[in-house]
C-alpha cells in the first residue's frame, strides 16, 4: 500500500520536473519583450478608452507614446496637462502645456424659436433623420434634437434639455474627447478653448442661408448682418457664407458683440451678470462718448441738462 | 392545383404580400390644368446637377433646354411650360433637401419647334445606334422607376461586358401605384416601339417585358400587340413584393443572379422601366424631351384617386387639388409607394422626372406602432429578398459595429422594407439598415 503511494508521488514529481524544463525552454524561445514603460504609462492614463486622443484606446496611446518617444503630437484630452506631465516624467521627456477644450453646442434654435413644420416619427437617431430630409423645422442646419451626441458621450457630460429640445454640455464633466463632435450629423458640436475663468463667447448658429431666409425659419438664426464684426475691436469676428464666426484666439471676451446682436445668438458663458451702472457714472460716460457715437446719447444728455 | 397549371415566374427567396390597393387602376390618364408657377430642380437624377442656362427674366418655351448636363453621369433639364423664368434658388424638393431649382411663371402654352405633338404612332426607327444614344442623352431621359439613373449611362455598355437581354420593367409591385399600369394600357404600341429602340441601341435580339399578374388586362393587350414586333416577349409574374426590384426581376425572368455590389450588366442584362421606355420613344421618334410623365395620385381618403399627365415641376399640392383636395384626416403625404416612398415634409414640392405617385395616407394608418423587443422569430430573414439577416444587422448598426455589418453584406440591402413590414414587434429595421449603409459608406471614404 505504502509502495503505491510512493510510486505515485515519484512519477508525478518526475512528470512535473520534465514539464517544467520544457516550459522553461519554450518560454525562453518565444519570449516577447515589452517595454515596461508602456505599462507604466497606461497606468497613469485615465483608461476610459474614449478615443479622444485619436488612438483606439489608452493602451494604443501608451504604445504610441513609448515607441515615438516624442510627445509633441500626442495629447490626452481627458487627463489634460496633469496626466501628460506624468507621462512625460515616466518617459523622461518634456511636454508643452495645452489649453483645455470643452464642447459647445452651436445651435440656439429651441422649440420656442424654431417652430416645427412637420413630425418625424422614424427611428430616434439623428443620422437617420438627417439622411432622410432636412429636418422637422424649416432650418436645414440646426439641431435634429434626437440626442445622438448625448448617447455618444461616455462621461455623462451631456443631457437633452426637454424644454428647449437642445443638448446641453455640463462643462465640469466634459473632457473634450470629440465623441459628440463626430456623432453629430449636422456638425453643430465643436470643441472650444475653455478660456480664462471658463469664460467663452461663441456664435450659437450654423445656418448659412441668407439673412431673410434664415430668420424666417428661426427667430434666433444668424443673418450675417455683420453688426458684431463692426463692433469688434480685435478683428476676432469673420462673416463667411452669411454666418458670423468668432476666432477664440483673437477674442478678448469684451462682450460688445453679445449686446449688439439682434438675434441674441452670440452666447457668452460663465460671465457674471452685468451690473446696472449707477446713474451718475452713466452720465459721465455718455458725455465722453457723445462726440463720436450716436445722436441718441447726445439727446439724452441735452434733456438731462435742461432738467 | 391551379397554381401548378399557371406556373408564374417569381424570385425564389423572400418577398412579402402587402394589400394591392390599386384604387386608381380604372381611372384613365387625364390631362390637368397648368399650375401658375413651376419649380424645376436642376438635379432630378443620380449624378451631378445640371448647369443652368437661363437667367431670371428670360422667356422660355415648353421643351426648351434650360440646364445642360455636367459630365457624363448627369442629365439635361428642359422647361416643362412656357413663360418667364423667375428666381433660380434653393427650394425643398421631393427628396426632402434644399436643392437649386429654376422657377418658371406659366404664360400660355407655347412649345419649342421641332417637337412632334401629334398622337400618331411612328414605327420606323430611322436613327442608328449612336444617334439613338445621343438623342436619349439630349432629351434628358432618366430612369422613371424611382432611382432616376440617367438612361444613356445604362445604355452605354462598358468595354469587356456585353448585354444579351433587355428587360422592360412593368411590374409595378408597389401597392397603390398605377402609373405604369395605365401607361401600358393606353400607350402599348409606343412602349413596344420604345423597347425596339432600346434593343437596337444595345444591339440585343431579345427583350422581355415583365408584368405582375394583377395587371391581366395589360398583359393581354401587350401580348396581342407584341406579335407584330420581333424579339419581344411578355412574361407574367407572380404578385409578390419586391418583384420590381432589378435584381429580383432578373432572377425571376432569366434565373441569373447579380453578384453582390454588381450591376445587371454583369449578367448580361439591362433593365428599364416602362415609363422610361415610353420616354425613349418620345425622345427618339417625336423629338420630345422628358417634360411630362404619368403620376398616380391616390389614397384611401381621397375623393378621386386618379392618374394624371403632369408637367415636371408642378407642385404636389396642385395635383392633390385636382384629385379632390387634401382629405381632413390626412396623416402623411408620400412621394412614391407605401413600401419605399418617402413622406413629404411640405406639399408645395415639385414633381420630378422620377416621381411615380403621390400617396395620401390617413392618420390612423400613418402612425408607427409601438416598438417591442426582437423575439428572434426570423420573419425578417424569411422576408428578405436579398438573403440578409435584417434583425442582426439592425443591432449591428444600432450598436456601431459597422465593419461587421459591412462583412455581412449590409450594402446589398435594397431598402425594400419587407423586413419592417413583416416584423411582429414593429421594429424600425430598414431605418437602421439605412444607418448602417450610411456609416459603411463613410468608412469606405
Amino acid at each position: 500500500m505504502s509502495d503505491s503511494i510512493l510510486y505515485t508521488i515519484l512519477s508525478l514529481s518526475a512528470l512535473g520536473a520534465i514539464a517544467a524544463i520544457i516550459l522553461y525552454f519554450v518560454s525562453r524561445k518565444f519570449k516577447v519583450y515589452e517595454d515596461p514603460k508602456i505599462g507604466n504609462v497606461e497606468e497613469v492614463l485615465p483608461t476610459t478608452n474614449c478615443g479622444g486622443c485619436g488612438f483606439p484606446g489608452c493602451r494604443a496611446f501608451a504604445e504610441a507614446a513609448v515607441s515615438k518617444n516624442d510627445l509633441s503630437e500626442l495629447h490626452c484630452p481627458v487627463g489634460g496637462n496633469e496626466v501628460m506631465k506624468q507621462v512625460a516624467e515616466i518617459l523622461g521627456l518634456e511636454v508643452e502645456e495645452r489649453d483645455p477644450y470643452v464642447a459647445v453646442v452651436r445651435c440656439t434654435g429651441s422649440v420656442e424659436y424654431r417652430k416645427k413644420t412637420n413630425i418625424y416619427d422614424g427611428a430616434p437617431n439623428c443620422t437617420i433623420a438627417a439622411s432622410l430630409y432636412s429636418g422637422d423645422t424649416g432650418c436645414a442646419y440646426g439641431c435634429v434634437g434626437l440626442g445622438e451626441c448625448v448617447d455618444a458621450c461616455q462621461f455623462d457630460a451631456m443631457y437633452m434639455d426637454e424644454k428647449t429640445g437642445l443638448p446641453v454640455v455640463i462643462e465640469d464633466k466634459c473632457t473634450a474627447c470629440n465623441a459628440c463632435v463626430t456623432a453629430c450629423p449636422k456638425e453643430i458640436m465643436e470643441l472650444w478653448p475653455q478660456g480664462r475663468r471658463n469664460r467663452k463667447i461663441y456664435v450659437g448658429c450654423v445656418n448659412t442661408d441668407k439673412g431673410g431666409a434664415a430668420r424666417k425659419v428661426c427667430e434666433v438664426a444668424c443673418s450675417g448682418c455683420a453688426k458684431c464684426d463692426e463692433v469688434c475691436r480685435y478683428d476676432a469676428i469673420t462673416i463667411e457664407n452669411n454666418l458670423a464666426r468668432i476666432d477664440p484666439e483673437l477674442c478678448k471676451l469684451c462682450r460688445k458683440c453679445v449686446d449688439v446682436c439682434d438675434a441674441h445668438n452670440i452666447i457668452a458663458v460663465n460671465f457674471p451678470p452685468k451690473k446696472e451702472r449707477p446713474p451718475r457714472k452713466a452720465k459721465a460716460t455718455a458725455k465722453k462718448e457723445d462726440v463720436d457715437i450716436i445722436g441718441m446719447v447726445k439727446k439724452e444728455n441735452d434733456k438731462k441738462d435742461e432738467a | 392545383m391551379l397554381n401548378l397549371l399557371n406556373h408564374l415566374k417569381t424570385f425564389p427567396q423572400g418577398g412579402v404580400h402587402p394589400d394591392d390597393n390599386k384604387l386608381s387602376a380604372k381611372s384613365h390618364i387625364q390631362e390637368i390644368s397648368l399650375p401658375k408657377i413651376v419649380y424645376i430642380p436642376i438635379s432630378q437624377h443620380i449624378g451631378k446637377p445640371a448647369e443652368p442656362l437661363v437667367e431670371r427674366g428670360d422667356t422660355v418655351k415648353a421643351g426648351q433646354i434650360i440646364a445642360v448636363h455636367e459630365g457624363f453621369v448627369s442629365a439635361n433639364i428642359h422647361a416643362s411650360v412656357s413663360g418667364k423664368v423667375g428666381k433660380v434658388e434653393e427650394i425643398m424638393d421631393s427628396s426632402g433637401f434644399k436643392k437649386m431649382a429654376i422657377a418658371i411663371r406659366v404664360k400660355g402654352d407655347d412649345w419649342e419647334e421641332g417637337i412632334d405633338r401629334t398622337p400618331g404612332l411612328v414605327k420606323e426607327i430611322e436613327l442608328n445606334k449612336k444617334e439613338i444614344l445621343a438623342k436619349i442623352m439630349e432629351m434628358g431621359v432618366v430612369g422613371q422607376g424611382g432611382a432616376a439613373f440617367p438612361s444613356h449611362v445604362k445604355l452605354s455598355v462598358p468595354e469587356g461586358k456585353s448585354a444579351d437581354h433587355l428587360i422592360v420593367n412593368g411590374v409595378e409591385c408597389e401597392p397603390y401605384l398605377t402609373a405604369d399600369h395605365r401607361l401600358m394600357l393606353e400607350k402599348p404600341e409606343e412602349i413596344l416601339v420604345g423597347t425596339q429602340i432600346l434593343m437596337k441601341s444595345l444591339g440585343v435580339e431579345n427583350a422581355i417585358i415583365g408584368i405582375e399578374n394583377n395587371k391581366k388586362d395589360a398583359i393581354k393587350l401587350l401580348k396581342k400587340k407584341s406579335k407584330d414586333y420581333r424579339g419581344i416577349k411578355i412574361a407574367s409574374l407572380k404578385v409578390q413584393y419586391p418583384q420590381g426590384g432589378e435584381k429580383q426581376l432578373i432572377k425571376a425572368l432569366l434565373n441569373r443572379e447579380v453578384p453582390p455590389g454588381g450591376l445587371p450588366i454583369d449578367v448580361g442584362c439591362v433593365v428599364h422601366n416602362v415609363g422610361t421606355t415610353f420616354s425613349v420613344y418620345q425622345a427618339v421618334q417625336k423629338n420630345k424631351p422628358v417634360i411630362e410623365r404619368v403620376v398616380t395620385v391616390t389614397g384611401k381618403g381621397l375623393e378621386k384617386p386618379s392618374n394624371f399627365w403632369v408637367r415636371v415641376g408642378t407642385p404636389v399640392s396642385h395635383l392633390i387639388d385636382a384629385a379632390g383636395g387634401l382629405p381632413e384626416n390626412t396623416g402623411k403625404v408620400v412621394s412614391g409607394g407605401p413600401m419605399m416612398g418617402k413622406a413629404l415634409a411640405d406639399i408645395s414640392v415639385p414633381i420630378a422626372k422620377a416621381t411615380s405617385g403621390i400617396l395620401i395616407i390617413p392618420e390612423y394608418e400613418a402612425k408607427r406602432a409601438k416598438e417591442y423587443n426582437c423575439i428572434r422569430c426570423g420573419k425578417c430573414v424569411e422576408a428578405c429578398p436579398m438573403g440578409l439577416e435584417p434583425f442582426h444587422m439592425m443591432l449591428l448598426a444600432k450598436k456601431g459595429f459597422y465593419e461587421k455589418a459591412k462583412e455581412d453584406n449590409i450594402m446589398d440591402c435594397i431598402e425594400c422594407g419587407s423586413c419592417s413590414f413583416e416584423c411582429p414587434s414593429n421594429r424600425p429595421i430598414v431605418d437602421y439598415m439605412r444607418l448602417g449603409k450610411i456609416m459603411v459608406k463613410k468608412l469606405n471614404n
